[in-house]
C-alpha cells in the first residue's frame, strides 16, 4: 500500500535519513497501521465539522508589557556550536 | 521510618504538618529507595535534600517523581530520548513549580517512553521499566517509570502525562490510581509536546485521595498556556462511601470483543459491587469508540510530526555531522536522535499531512473527532459517567508486542475515546486477573473531575484492592 519510493519521499519531507532496512521495515509498518487507520474512510462524514482542538478559547491575550526574558547566554547554553552570540549551523551549500 | 513509606501522599503530609513526621527524614528514605532501584524506573534521583517546606505548605514536603518529559531547570530532561541525551532546560515546567511550590520538592525523574509514544516503555532510549508485580513483565507506558515508582513504594506519588492512555494504562498495568483530566485543566507549559490537542498532565498515586490532592495542586490558568483554563472550582477531596442515585453508562462498544477474559471477569464483578453500592448500571451506546483509535493513529502522529521538527540539531541536544551541509545535518542528527517507535510516528504523520493525503487522512481524522464528543455529549445526557476497562489486557511480556506496532497500538483501544474527546477519566485499581492488576475507568464531562474522583473513592472503599505485593 505504500512503498519503498514512498517511503523516502515521506522521508525527505521529514527530515530522517533512513538506513535501507528502515526503509524495508517502515514500508510494511506503515501498510499495515495504514490499512488499520483508513477504515474511518467507510464512515458517512459528509457535512461533519472538523475538531482540531476541544478547548473553547479564541484568541487569550495578554497585556503587552515588556518583561524580563531569558538571557541569552542562558538561552545558547544547551545549543551544540553557540557562536558570537547566535545558533551556528553548517552552510545549506557546504 | 519503614512505616511513614507505608502512608499515602496525604496521610504523610498530614503526618509532616501535626509535626509527627520529620520532612527531610522523609526526603531521604525515599531518596534511599529510589537511588537503590532495580524496575529501571527513574532516570535521575535527587542527590540531596531540599530545604524544609513552609508549615503551613498543603502536600507537607512528601517528594515527588516527575515524569523526565516535563521539564526541570538545570536537572536533566531528556523525554526518554537519546537526542536531548543530557539536556538540562533553563526553566521548570508550570506544574513541577507549582506542586513544589505547594510542598512537593522533586525526588526524581521519571522513566518514560521516548517522547511518550509507546504503551509498554519500551521505547526509552534509557531502557526499558520493570513491573513491580512481575518483573518479566512491562508496566504499561508511556509513563511507566512513574506508575512502576509508586506502586513499588519507590515514590509517595508522581505525574505523568496522558496523551492517548499514557496515565491511565500503567497505573491500571501497576495496580495504582491514575488521573488524565479534562484538557485545558493543567498548563502544559514545559512539557516537552507530543500532540499538542491531546496531551495533559495528571497524577499516579496510591490511592483515590491522594490523587485528589495533587490534582487540586496541578489545576489553574497559567499565562504561559494560553490553552489552560484551570478548574471552574477548587477540587475537592473525595468521601463518598456509596453510589446512590450514580448513573452508569457502559459502552458496549468498548466492553465486548478484544477485551481479556480475565480482565472483562473482573470489571464486571465491579459493575456488580457499583450496583450494590446504590449505583444504576445500564449500557449506553459510544457508536464511534471503535473508530477512534484509527482516528487517534492519524491526528496525534500528525501533530507529533510536527512538534519534533524543533529537534534538528541546532539549539539544543545532539548534532551530528556538523560538518556536512545544513540538511545533511538535519536528517542525520534526526536519524541518530530517535528510536524506531519515534521514526514511525513521524513517518505516519508527515505521510497523513502530505498533500494529497491530507483530506483522507488527517481530515476525516478531525471529523471522527467530531462524532466522538458528540457521542459523549449524548452519552452524558443519560448517564453521569461511562465506565470500561482501562485496558484490555493485564501486563504483557516484554517484548511480547514490540515487533507489531499495530498490536501495541490497541493497547490504548478503551482510553483513547476520552482523549479525543478532551474529558477526564480515572483508572482505579479493579482486583487481579491471573495475580496482574486490572484497572477499572470511569470518565465524566469535561471538568467533573471532583465527582468522578468522589465515585471512584467509594469504589475504590469497596474494593479494598491490596496494591502491598508490590512493595515487598
Amino acid at each position: 500500500m505504500i512503498d519503498r519510493e514512498q517511503v523516502l519521499h515521506v522521508a525527505r519531507l521529514a527530515r530522517l535519513e533512513l538506513a535501507a532496512d528502515e526503509v524495508e521495515h517502515l514500508a510494511a509498518e506503515l501498510s499495515s497501521v495504514l490499512g488499520y487507520v483508513e477504515t474511518i474512510g467507510q464512515l458517512d462524514l459528509d457535512g461533519v465539522a472538523p475538531t482540531a482542538h476541544v478547548v473553547d478559547v479564541v484568541n487569550a491575550l495578554r497585556a503587552d508589557e515588556p518583561r524580563p526574558s531569558l538571557p541569552q547566554d542562558v538561552a545558547l547554553a544547551a545549543a551544540p556550536d553557540p557562536t558570537a552570540g547566535g545558533f551556528r549551523v553548517p552552510s545549506p551549500n557546504a | 521510618m519503614s512505616d511513614a513509606l507505608a502512608l499515602t501522599g496525604a496521610q504523610a503530609a498530614a503526618a509532616v504538618r501535626a509535626g509527627e513526621l520529620a520532612p527531610a527524614e522523609l526526603f531521604e528514605a525515599y531518596r534511599a529507595r529510589a537511588a537503590a532501584d532495580e524496575l529501571g524506573a527513574f532516570t535521575w534521583v535527587a542527590d540531596e535534600t531540599p530545604p524544609a517546606p513552609a508549615p503551613d505548605a498543603p502536600l507537607g514536603g512528601v517528594p515527588l517523581a516527575v515524569k523526565d518529559l516535563f521539564c526541570t531547570a538545570g536537572i536533566p530532561s531528556q523525554a526518554g530520548s537519546r537526542i536531548l541525551e543530557g539536556y538540562r532546560p533553563p526553566y521548570t515546567a508550570t506544574v513541577v513549580e507549582r506542586l513544589a511550590g505547594a510542598g512537593a520538592p522533586l525526588l526524581a525523574k521519571t522513566n518514560q517512553d521516548e517522547f511518550a509514544m509507546g504503551s509498554s516503555n519500551e521505547n526509552s532510549a534509557f531502557g526499558p521499566v520493570l513491573n513491580p508485580w512481575d518483573r518479566t513483565r512491562v508496566p504499561g507506558g508511556s509513563s511507566g517509570g512513574s506508575a512502576a515508582a509508586v506502586a513499588a513504594g519507590l515514590a509517595p506519588w508522581a505525574i505523568g502525562t496522558d496523551t492517548g492512555g499514557s496515565i491511565r494504562q500503567p497505573a491500571a498495568l501497576c495496580g495504582i490510581v491514575g488521573l488524565k483530566p479534562t484538557y485545558g485543566a493543567v498548563s502544559r507549559y514545559g512539557m516537552i509536546a507530543f500532540a499538542s490537542s491531546l496531551d495533559q498532565a495528571g497524577p499516579l498515586t496510591r490511592d483515590v485521595t491522594d490523587a485528589a490532592l495533587l490534582f487540586r495542586h496541578m489545576t489553574g490558568r497559567d499565562a504561559c498556556d494560553s490553552t489552560s483554563l484551570g478548574s471552574p472550582e477548587e477540587i475537592a477531596l473525595p468521601v463518598r462511601e456509596d453510589l446512590r442515585g450514580v448513573r452508569l453508562g457502559v459502552p458496549s462498544e468498548l466492553t465486548g470483543e478484544g477485551i481479556e477474559p480475565g480482565v472483562l471477569a473482573a470489571f464486571e464483578a465491579t459493575l456488580e459491587l457499583a450496583r450494590s453500592l446504590g449505583a444504576e448500571v445500564e449500557p449506553c451506546a459510544l457508536p464511534h469508540a471503535p473508530h477512534a483509535l484509527a482516528a487517534y493513529y492519524l491526528i496525534a502522529p500528525a501533530e507529533a510530526s510536527s512538534n519534533l521538527a524543533r529537534f534538528d540539531g541546532v539549539r539544543y541536544g545532539l548534532r551530528v555531522d556538523g560538518d556536512a551541509d545544513l540538511l545533511g545535518m538535519y536528517t542525520r542528527t534526526r536519524a541518530a536522535g530517535f528510536g524506531a517507535e519515534v521514526k514511525r510516528r513521524i513517518m505516519l504523520g508527515t505521510y497523513a499531512l502530505s498533500s494529497g493525503y491530507y483530506d483522507a487522512y488527517y481530515g476525516r481524522a478531525q471529523k471522527v473527532r467530531t462524532k466522538l464528543v458528540e457521542d459523549f455529549r449524548d452519552a452524558f445526557a443519560r448517564f453521569d459517567f461511562v465506565v470500561t476497562p482501562t485496558s484490555p489486557t493485564v501486563a504483557f511480556k516484554l517484548g511480547e508486542k514490540t515487533a507489531d506496532p499495530l498490536a501495541m497500538y490497541l493497547s490504548d483501544y478503551c482510553t483513547v475515546p476520552m482523549s479525543l474527546a478532551g474529558i477526564p477519566a480515572v483508572s482505579i485499581p479493579n482486583g487481579l486477573s491471573g495475580g496482574l492488576p486490572t484497572g477499572f475507568q470511569i470518565a465524566g464531562p469535561a471538568f467533573s473531575e471532583s465527582r468522578i474522583l468522589d465515585a471512584a473513592h467509594a469504589l475504590e472503599r469497596a474494593l479494598a484492592f491490596d496494591g502491598s505485593p508490590a512493595r515487598a
